[in-house]
């Protein structure tokens, strides 16, 4: 279990960050990396050769999926603006964290299977392999949902010009 | 120069810095003379600057308790009595079922235990008989290792017929299984090549003494009865007045003294 120890224990902070980004609620994703980490403890001794990385996210991104399902059975939909950006950029500067909240809420517009891959290629730095792990999906699908989630970005991007983002976050 | 065309992906694996040196060098020469798609690209490095510096303070929070994984590995040693008390709830289930599972044999046992056996032993008839290559494991030349065998597969002393008075010869035997446990079969054919089967097992609880009874399972006769314990059975493709005479001799050999 030592060994576990030293594995996992660094990377439970970038969990913690891909939980929060999906879940956009500090108390959830955190109780999410927590189930999280109680599995990894107690299957540790199954998992296969191979990134400790890629098999913690797999762990954190199925419990994510399925409290996703259970939300969506329950139709209960969490809307951008209540999901507590306070939280996700408590640290930075007012300026900046304008430009954060705004590309975060326009991640939140992304379909969870764009949303996803985005997260763990371009902010968690997967290989593309180690998120087609995560996925349980082909290379393939991981670089065409990449393709079409950094278009369906940009199209959000592109289509509010900055100083509109401002006023409407001034009306609030 | 034969260059392999530049694609979607090798765009997207520019952005992730995931290319190998010499294509990240075409790609990047592509982009050059493409202001349009090195725009796009662009674009999409800023995405993802902007993505991670949007998400970097969360991995910067102190760990919260519940997320110490040294106090989750602690809680999990701390816990072996509920991992304890869901074996032995296993344990009262598996007996539970186990004592079902026993009371089950002991009701359908009653009278109808060696209908039981005397269709195992049409079931063992059916398959081993008609065996033209190898009927039994061991030949009766090896009788002795047979007896040997049995006996200790049925946790008590075996013995084996002689039928020679009655123009059948011992052509060897197995241990077999029903749905009872092991069971010994002993196999006899004639100048005829007519087999015979006897099949013996122990017997459970009120079925010890049982007087011979005939059975017939589909077209394989015969008799079953119990003495001391075991229950024998003899069973043939024969009438059953041809086969009662032999039922009696097998008694009156296995009968213990």
């Amino acid at each position: 279990m030592k060994d576990m120890l030293v594995q996992v224990e660094p990377l439970i902070p970038a969990l913690r960050r891909y939980a929060r980004a999906l879940m956009r609620d500090r108390a959830a994703a955190d109780d999410l990396v927590q189930d999280c980490l109680e599995r990894a403890v107690s299957r540790w001794h199954q998992r296969r050769d191979g990134s400790v990385r890629a098999w913690l996210f797999t762990i954190l991104h199925n419990l994510a999926v399925t409290q996703f399902r259970q939300a969506t059975a329950r139709g209960r939909h969490m809307p951008i603006d209540d999901a507590g950006e306070q939280e996700l950029v408590s640290a930075a500067a007012q300026e900046q964290r304008l430009t954060y909240q705004d590309v975060l809420s326009k991640l939140a517009k992304l379909p969870d299977e764009q949303r996803t891959v985005l997260l763990l290629v371009a902010v968690e730095d997967l290989s593309y392999a180690d998120a087609a792990a995560v996925l349980n999906v082909p290379i393939g699908t991981v670089m065409s949902r990449l393709s079409r989630a950094r278009e369906r970005l940009q199209q959000e991007v592109d289509g509010v010009a900055p100083g509109n983002v401002v006023a409407l976050r001034s009306l609030k | 120069m034969n260059q392999r065309p530049i694609t979607e992906d090798d765009l997207h694996a520019y952005v992730d810095q995931a290319l190998e040196p010499e294509r990240r060098a075409e790609v990047a020469s592509y982009l050059d003379d493409h202001p349009d798609v090195a725009s796009r690209v662009a674009a999409f490095v800023t995405q993802g600057e902007q993505l991670r510096g949007a998400l970097a303070s969360i991995a910067e929070e102190p760990l919260p308790a519940e997320l110490n994984l040294s106090h989750i590995l602690e809680s999990r040693k701390r816990r072996p009595l509920r991992a304890w008390g869901a074996i032995a709830a296993m344990l009262l289930l598996g007996i539970g079922g186990l004592g079902g599972w026993t009371m089950r044999s002991v009701l359908q046992d009653g009278p109808s235990g060696l209908s039981a056996l005397a269709q195992e032993a049409a079931y063992t008839y059916g398959v081993y008989a008609p065996d033209r290559v190898r009927p039994v494991e061991i030949r009766a030349s090896d009788s002795a290792e047979l007896v040997q065998w049995a006996s200790n597969r049925l946790k008590q002393p075996v013995k084996v017929p002689d039928l020679s008075v009655s123009g059948y010869r011992l052509m060897g035997g197995r241990v077999v299984a029903t749905s009872h446990g092991p069971a010994a079969m002993f196999m006899y054919d004639d100048d005829h090549g007519d087999r015979l089967v006897v099949l013996t097992r122990p017997m459970s609880g009120r079925n010890q003494d049982t007087p011979m009874m005939p059975q017939s399972t589909g077209d394989v006769a015969g008799f079953a009865w119990a003495d001391g314990g075991l229950g024998y059975t003899l069973v043939g493709q024969l009438p059953t007045d041809t086969l009662r005479p032999i039922a009696n001799e097998i008694r009156k050999q296995a009968r213990p003294i």
